[in-house]
């Protein structure tokens, strides 16, 4: 049995004199325990959105979700609120975008390390201290013993996500979801934040979700990828097959779009066309249609389903791309 | 936090020099001069004359505002016009009838305000906001002297249930202490004295708690729900935290932030509702001070309580200062 | 450094800014659309209509004591409602409902001439410090922290104090000092947030002249927020005004109806028609909440944080 069991996610929007959106549209996805699964699309795509919905961190008015989301088995969803924030920082943990934003300004960090310690694992506060500049020193933040004391504003970006990281692994959850923990850093920092969550969720055999709108990020960390748009799941692939064979225009699209250094000179780049304002419906057609190099009559038609195209890889697409042919490589 | 303190208390200086030149400023401003405003329009040119040979009007502008700083620094203030007693010392014992008057009426606004305000933001566009939101529109718009009225008409005049004027019943014999009339009857032991001073605040501290109550339900509600939509509170729910940890913890400290400094910019409605308050009770404070000093023109008596009113205004926000820098480590260390 | 004066101001600049650049039409769409908003403009609207006419609504004149009133004046029983009197005598056998009446004059008078003056004074300062910057705004933003500094109904008390004799026009000077630093602060903050604005950064650029980016640009899109602003002076004007009336601060005049002074009067009768007090009260609180309702739905509708 799988450790996570995403089955037709839907989250719905609604507000009272608007129409309903639609951000998460019937997605599903596992994760077994371990395994690191991509979430992958442009901002809007609803992959945020999901990882709330799996943490049951949506605001419980204006936002609907339905569907399934069990975790070893049990309905997140239909669990009450009491057992699941018994579950929550202890068995599944999630860590932020902004880590300067996702830190309480006006309590030390040692405390803020602490009281999921104390929360999960009946630790009285001064074992709990100790147990914390441990989980400080282990996420890299040195002379933790003095930082414990220190507020969110003292320290640096770096600094504060490691921190976050810390918080979220201290119980050891199965289950760690990371919502884009790279975007608000430095791209130095980001590489050492990323071989970081990629070692400690090996030591653990911690499962992760993770987030992002970084091809580069899926390709150092992700086993499996899960292509979004407009809040489906359009590809999902195992790593290696998604970047040898991207079969969706989309994700053909994203992996053509980035810059290659070793490119000719003066060549020109790839950019997708248009946004995410020209999607069309899901209802109506396939939601890409209108910036699809692809596109054919039937695209605004019909709604393309999901199917199963071997190899474990699933596409949602009238019109894929294909599959490049094997070239001889001559040296 | 002794060096933030110290820095603070520095900065006030400069205000109150600011202020006492400006209360100087009102002073000269009186119409025919101070001498004039002393001795009642019908005074003879002479005895102005003479009143401001004694006065030092006759000097340079700039010595007469050392000499009016020497005094103030010194403590002397003048004599009413009305009783001819120092004005420091009026001053002196009227001022725990109104600092127990304020102090009551602020605890009620901030005891039930911040509650009220918490609820309010929880409840968010439901009935009980509504009508919260509602009640502090309307108590702001509801002068403090009528809500007086109307709560000594019915629960003192028609009802009977509580005293409709004065800080103590006439045949309560209490020994007097501190000036203060719920304190004096603690310390002497004469528990029934205190029991009758709290009775008679029950209307007065009502009525001047009425605009702050009102002030702090809106800034809390407002505060709630900007920290309900902060990332760190979507953090402390990710780690498990039980909803009440959450509550108080996380959402309440920083909530509580902008509320403090509402609470410190409350004592300047409280000073001037305390006026209006101790009127309609007969309350005997400053403030009845301060009113019958306005209708008698008693300038001595006035100048002393505007400087008094200013500078508890300027010790009050540094005190705020002080307690935001205890809860916001941001402060301290910027 | 964050002091508390610091704190205060900033609400006023918060305020300057969240309302900058919103577009006037879609600010009316939505006001017409929330139910307070529209309640507190229907009682603007009737107070404002309602003390114009008064003189011709008045059902009889509010100076005169009349004998079939004074007939039954005694110092424990002030006549109730009778034909020809709606609400009976007042404390000296005239028409109580003429004189509430006739009296809303004086509180429209008091509340636009004083912020008129309060908001024309702030905003020439604000405007000029706004404009120019530099040791200008420095100095007259000095000066307006320490008048914002002393509790607002003391600050009235004090200047209205100066006169040996209360008058209306006291009370409106008194009344409009003290908006003085509220509007100066506001129009400040908001054409300091201009002044870092896109389309001011642009035409500067472009080398458009000072005074023309000042008038045709930073002005007209600071004015949301001194609207809103003045909307709630209005209301906390009528109320100061009162509240200087009901210390004697105001005049003293017996003949004039004014519902601060009625208020003020009435408190020696209480016992006798409470109605006396009631009334007027209750037509303060009715005015200034509609100025109120109008001001805070006229903010909300104003800021940007609240459109979609």
């Amino acid at each position: 049995m799988a450790l996570l069991e995403v089955r037709d996610l839907t989250v719905v929007f609604e507000r009272k004199g608007t129409k309903p959106f639609t951000a998460v549209d019937h997605v599903s996805f596992d994760v077994e325990p371990g395994q690191t699964v991509g979430l992958v699309g442009e901002s809007g795509c609803g992959k945020s959105v999901t990882s709330l919905a799996i943490m049951g961190l949506l605001p419980a008015r204006g936002a609907r979700v339905t569907g399934s989301v069990l975790f070893e088995g049990v309905d997140l969803l239909t669990l009450p609120d009491k057992q699941f924030r018994d579950r929550r920082g202890r068995d599944l943990a999630m860590v932020f975008q902004d880590p300067l934003s996702s830190l309480n300004p006006v309590i030390p960090i040692g405390i803020q390390v602490t009281e999921v310690l104390e929360r999960h694992r009946d630790m009285p506060r001064k074992k709990a201290m100790v147990e914390a500049a441990g989980l400080l020193d282990k996420v890299g933040i040195p002379d933790p013993t003095r930082r414990l004391s220190e507020y969110p504003h003292q320290l640096s970006g770096g600094m504060r996500q490691r921190a976050l990281i810390a918080i979220a692994l201290a119980c050891r959850p199965r289950l760690l979801i990371a919502d884009e923990p790279t975007t608000a850093l430095d791209v130095t920092i980001q590489a050492q934040i990323l071989a970081l969550l990629k070692e400690l969720v090996h030591d653990m055999g911690t499962a992760l979700v993770m987030i992002t709108h970084d091809l580069g990020v899926v390709a150092g960390l992700c086993d499996e990828v899960n292509v979004l748009y407009g809040g489906r799941v359009v590809e999902k692939a195992e790593r290696h097959e998604l970047f040898a064979a991207p079969r969706h225009p989309y994700t053909h699209g994203l992996l053509a779009s980035i810059p290659r250094l070793d490119a000719p000179r003066g060549e020109k780049l790839n950019p997708i066309r248009g946004s995410v304002s020209d999607n069309i419906p899901w209802t109506e057609g396939c939601a890409f249609a209108p910036r699809c190099p692809n596109k054919l009559d039937v695209c605004v038609r019909v709604t393309p389903e999901q199917e199963d195209i071997g190899g474990g890889r699933l596409l949602r697409c009238h019109n894929p791309v294909k599959p490049p042919v094997v070239e001889e490589v001559s040296v | 936090m002794l060096r933030f303190t110290i820095r603070r208390l520095l900065q006030a200086i400069p205000t109150l020099f600011v202020l006492s030149v400006l209360v100087f400023a009102w002073l000269r401003s009186l119409p025919g001069g101070p001498a004039t405003a002393l001795l009642g329009d019908k005074a003879t040119p002479e005895s102005i004359a003479s009143l401001e040979k004694i006065m030092g009007l006759d000097q340079p502008l700039y010595l007469q505002y050392f000499n009016f700083l020497g005094r103030m620094l010194s403590g002397d203030m003048g004599n009413s016009i009305i009783s001819a007693d120092p004005v420091l010392e009026e001053i002196g014992r009227a001022l725990p009838a109104t600092i127990e008057l304020s102090v009551v009426a602020l605890l009620i606004a901030v005891l039930l305000g911040i509650p009220l305000g918490y609820l309010s933001a929880s409840y968010r566009g439901r009935f009980f906001d509504n009508a919260t939101i509602m009640g502090t529109l309307a108590g702001v718009a509801v002068p403090v002297f009528f809500l007086g009225i109307v709560l000594k008409y019915v629960f003192a005049q028609e009802l009977g249930l509580l005293p409709p004027s004065s800080r103590q019943d006439a045949d309560i014999d209490a020994t007097r202490v501190t000036g203060f009339a719920t304190l004096d009857g603690m310390l002497t032991g004469e528990w029934d004295a205190t029991g009758n001073a709290l009775w008679h605040l029950v209307l007065p501290a009502i009525a001047l708690s009425s605009i702050p109550l009102a002030v702090i339900v809106r800034i809390t509600r407002a505060s709630v729900l900007d920290v309900l939509n902060e990332d760190f509170i979507r953090t402390a729910n990710a780690k498990g935290l039980q909803a009440t940890v959450v509550r108080t913890r996380h959402v309440l400290r920083n909530a509580l932030l902008p509320v403090s400094t509402t609470v410190g910019l409350q004592t300047g409605l409280l000073l001037g509702g305390a006026v209006l308050t101790e009127k309609v009770f007969v309350w005997g404070g400053l403030g009845s001070l301060l009113s019958e000093g306005i209708q008698r023109r008693d300038y001595p008596r006035l100048q002393a309580l505007i400087l008094l009113a200013a500078g508890v205004y300027v010790l009050v926000n540094l005190l705020v200062d002080i307690s935001y820098a205890i809860i916001d480590p941001r402060v301290r260390t910027s | 450094m964050t002091s508390l004066l610091d704190r205060k101001k900033k609400r006023v600049d918060d305020l300057a800014e969240s309302a900058g650049t919103s577009l006037a039409a879609d600010a009316f769409r939505r006001m017409a659309r929330n139910p307070v908003a529209v309640t507190g403009a229907v009682i603007v609207l009737a107070f404002v209509l309602l003390s114009i006419f008064a003189p011709w609504l008045a059902p009889k004149d509010p100076f005169l004591r009349y004998p079939e009133l004074l007939e039954n004046l005694r110092a424990d029983s002030i006549p109730g409602p009778q034909p020809g009197f709606l609400l009976g005598s007042d404390e000296f056998g005239r028409d109580f409902f003429s004189r509430l009446l006739v009296a809303s004059q004086q509180s429209l008078v008091v509340g636009v001439v004083a912020t008129l003056f309060g908001g024309a004074i702030g905003m020439l300062i604000g405007g000029l410090a706004g404009a120019l910057g530099g040791w200008v705004d420095t100095l007259l933003m000095r000066l307006t922290d320490i008048l914002l500094s002393v509790p607002s109904l003391l600050l009235a008390i004090s200047i209205a104090a100066l006169a040996s004799r209360g008058s209306q026009t006291t009370v409106i000077i008194a009344v409009a000092v003290v908006s003085v630093p509220i509007f100066a602060r506001l129009l400040r903050g908001s054409m300091l947030a201009q002044r870092h604005s896109d389309h001011v950064l642009a035409a500067t650029a472009l080398g458009v002249k000072r005074r023309t980016i000042v008038f045709r640009h930073m002005l007209p899109n600071s004015l949301g927020p001194v609207i809103v602003q003045a909307t709630l002076t209005l209301a906390t004007s009528i109320i100061e005004a009162a509240s200087l009336s009901f210390l004697g601060l105001g005049d003293p005049d017996p003949n004039r109806a004014e519902w601060g002074l009625m208020l003020s009067k009435s408190q020696s009768y209480i016992d006798v028609k409470f109605e006396l007090a009631l009334y007027p009260a209750l037509a303060i609180i009715v005015v200034a909440l509609g100025f109120t309702l109008l001001g805070e739905s006229l903010r909300e509708a104003l800021d940007p944080k609240n459109r979609r």
